[in-house]
């Protein structure tokens, strides 16, 4: 299905919820919209599914504007946050009500095969209040898969279970989307969370639509500091500094200069970037050295979060696997020039990472 | 201050029979005077249940709880001279931080110098010294939390300090500084601090040592690290790090370790003996530390790659491996650093498998 969104704006009183924005969303594929809680994504959503019109502009379904079109002519499926499951019917009947609306044949082969993908098949018989968290959320995608709906919109569906279910489910969900007809539109907070589903992403502030491309593009070549901001997680690293000479080197602090891989035109004031995964402990050549103080390790498992105090200023820092830092201990980092994002005054990209290549095409 | 041991299992029904019936198997374990940690594992898994058995909320139905080698099994919460502090914030509304602060002191009897000293030093440690004369009612919850902290915190005297999941009305971008708090605290007051959490986080950066427990039973005790390096038991490794270890089965043949239908040649300083008992096994290795080899190369087997995502921070692979005589399919994951040169989906590439790191497992346990 294609969806086109034509500055469509949204504002309810004096209040206004979407500033107008465009987007031709890419079909058959998950489309993320990442930012903030109220950042503008569930009003977003609530236009797309036809639950509110919008203000202005116009919303196209395959080249036909159905803008007003209430939700129940469009063919739409939504799960939410909460699990919302008929509670008196048997999971079996949660996921089968689609396609008997429908009036379907070989009910119970297809909502086997759902169940199975959904790794429910063996509740089929139970209510849903019987199943825990993560298995009456499955139960409810199951029932938005099974409606077959060529929009399906997910609002942060997995921000109520454990972290290792979210990791399950949204594997799962990944490869159903990867390999299903419908276009998707999935809400999340979660940075980390749009880089797993990869497709593409939009990347929403305070009601307005910042950047909108390939999920590994936005991250990448994020076109301003606060989509930047928005897509990091940990948060990006920023200080402020000026190009000094002719543009090819920013000046951090008065011992510290960074040299830019490419000379830019001299804009003065600049903001560098540098995400966490840029600083390392063991030193390489070229790299520059920041003496700091370690204020806090936080340890997932995967990765260590050093939180540090260095010559720069507060940095987080990303490490591969488990490392141990005595709170208060001196410590030397490390980081690449071209490890840096440039951006001007205005919050404008100038300049991102050598070493970003950009994987179009990648993924399944 | 005391020692704590547990030599108990709990059910919360009479006359338990199987397993199911119990919410926490028959356990024994110490918990070190001033030792700070964490009971880390899913809903259910029993955390809650063991943390009120140590409290005093709740007696076992089975064996003994003693503390300095006392048995205070039967005693209630405040005869233990426990401290707790919950998810959601617990002061007074109509009194001041400081009064708040003061209030288990003066139950307690404690000399008005002392507890102004006291009510000082913790509120200077949790930062809210210019709160002090500030009313509970108009407090955001991230400071009612702290103040909470700091009541579970402000006696010298109590045997241990129980958290339950105290950082969850705490803002998400606050937490770390928190958590920052929590360790510097315990280093500096030297108190004994069970903390029960489901975030791997929370647990494994606050605690000295992690007790990952799963469907009533405590699987590995362990710092952060060991968890991570030697996971004792096959839920520790999936449980901690994300993605978890990935496990393959496995044999041992003529010396070396058989996956599907590779004779893989390891090269590694481990027990022959108990993998040959072992016969057939589990083979597990982070995906932190696989790695893309040369065709052929030592402890490597080929692997048809599913995908490839560009997780931002890193390079995430999945791959396939057919094992086993019905030749099931395993997934293989390989986490690489951003900057590395990685192969397309649908391509045949070689993991190194067999490592220094890779981990050895027979019915769940580890055995190499």
């Amino acid at each position: 299905m294609r969806l086109i969104l034509e500055k469509i704006e949204k504002r309810v009183g004096s209040e206004q919820q979407l500033y107008p924005l465009s987007m031709n969303i890419q079909p058959n594929t998950v489309n993320i919209l990442l930012g903030a809680t109220l950042a503008g994504k569930t009003s977003l959503m609530r236009l797309m599914a036809g639950l509110e019109s919008p203000s202005s502009g116009k919303i196209l379904v395959d080249g036909v504007d159905v803008t007003g079109q209430s939700v129940r002519k469009r063919n739409v499926a939504m799960v939410y946050q909460q699990f919302i499951n008929y509670p008196s019917m048997s999971v079996f009947d949660n996921i089968a009500s689609p396609l008997k609306l429908r009036g379907e044949k070989n009910i119970d082969a297809q909502v086997r095969a759902l169940a199975s993908r959904l790794h429910i098949d063996a509740f089929l018989t139970r209510l849903p209040a019987e199943l825990s968290g993560g298995q009456q959320q499955r139960v409810a995608l199951a029932r938005a898969l099974a409606k077959r709906a060529p929009l399906i919109l997910l609002d942060e569906p997995l921000v109520n279970l454990d972290y290792k279910l979210r990791e399950e489910l949204r594997d799962e969900l990944s490869s159903i989307f990867a390999n299903s007809e419908s276009t998707v539109i999935y809400a999340t907070t979660e940075p980390g969370e749009a880089l797993l589903l990869g497709g593409h992403t939009a990347v929403m502030d305070a009601g307005q639509l910042l950047q909108y491309g390939s999920t590994a593009e936005v991250y990448h070549r994020p076109a301003s500091l606060n989509v930047a901001r928005a897509f990091s997680d940990p948060p990006i690293n920023l200080f402020s500094g000026n190009m000094i000479g002719s543009g090819a080197i920013v000046q951090l602090t008065d011992a510290l200069e960074i040299p830019l891989s490419q000379a830019l035109p001299n804009t003065g004031r600049v903001t560098i970037g540098l995400r966490a995964n840029a600083f390392r402990v063991n030193p390489r050549p070229g790299d520059l050295a920041l003496p700091g103080e370690v204020e806090l390790a936080e340890i997932s498992g995967s990765d260590t979060f050093l939180h540090a105090n260095t010559v720069i200023g507060n940095v987080v820092v990303q490490l591969t696997g488990v490392h141990f830092f005595d709170i208060g201990a001196t410590l030397e980092l490390y980081v690449q020039p071209d490890h840096a994002y440039i951006f001007d005054a205005q919050g404008a990209l100038l300049l991102s990472p050598r070493y970003a290549v950009i994987s179009t095409g990648s993924g399944v | 201050m005391a020692q704590i041991d547990l030599d108990l299992a709990h059910a919360y029904r009479p006359n338990p029979q199987s397993d199911a019936d119990y919410a926490l198997l028959p356990l024994k374990m110490r918990f070190r005077d001033g030792g700070a940690y964490a009971l880390l594992g899913p809903s259910g898994c029993g955390k809650t249940t063991m943390l009120n058995l140590i409290s005093g909320l709740v007696t076992p139905s089975h064996g003994a709880i003693r503390f300095d080698g006392e048995d205070v099994t039967v005693l209630s919460p405040q005869q233990r001279n426990i401290a707790q502090v919950f998810q959601f914030p617990v002061i007074y509304d109509t009194m001041t931080v400081a009064e708040n602060l003061a209030f288990p002191l003066r139950n307690r009897n404690v000399s008005p110098t002392q507890i102004k000293r006291r009510v000082g030093q913790i509120a200077e440690m949790l930062e809210i010294s210019h709160q002090l004369n500030q009313r509970g009612a108009g407090l955001t919850a991230d400071a009612k939390q702290k103040i909470s902290l700091g009541r579970g915190l402000v006696r010298e005297d109590v045997s241990a300090v129980l958290f339950d999941e105290p950082l969850t009305v705490i803002d998400p971008h606050l937490k770390w500084q928190l958590r920052r708090k929590l360790k510097q605290i315990h280093r500096e007051l030297k108190l004994t601090l069970i903390y029960v959490t489901h975030d791997q986080v929370e647990a494994l950066t606050f605690a000295e040592e992690v007790v990952v427990m799963t469907r009533g039973r405590a699987v590995q005790t362990g710092s952060a690290e060991a968890l991570f390096e030697r996971p004792q038991h096959t839920f520790v490794g999936h449980f901690i790090g994300s993605p978890g270890m990935n496990f393959l089965p496995a044999t041992y043949r003529d010396g070396k370790i058989q996956i599907g239908d590779y004779l893989v040649a390891h090269g590694l300083d481990i027990s022959a003996d108990l993998l040959a008992q072992a016969e057939a096994f589990t083979l597990g290795i982070r995906p932190e530390y696989v790695e893309l080899s040369a065709e052929g190369a030592l402890g490597s087997i080929p692997i048809f790659i599913t995908r490839v995502q560009d997780v931002g921070n890193y390079w995430m692979l999945t791959g396939a491996v057919s094992t086993g005589s019905d030749m099931k399919s395993f997934t293989v994951r390989a986490r690489l650093n951003a900057e590395s040169c990685v192969p397309k989906a649908n391509e045949v590439v070689w993991f190194k498998l067999v490592g220094a790191h890779t981990r050895f497992y027979k019915n769940e346990e580890l055995i190499a």
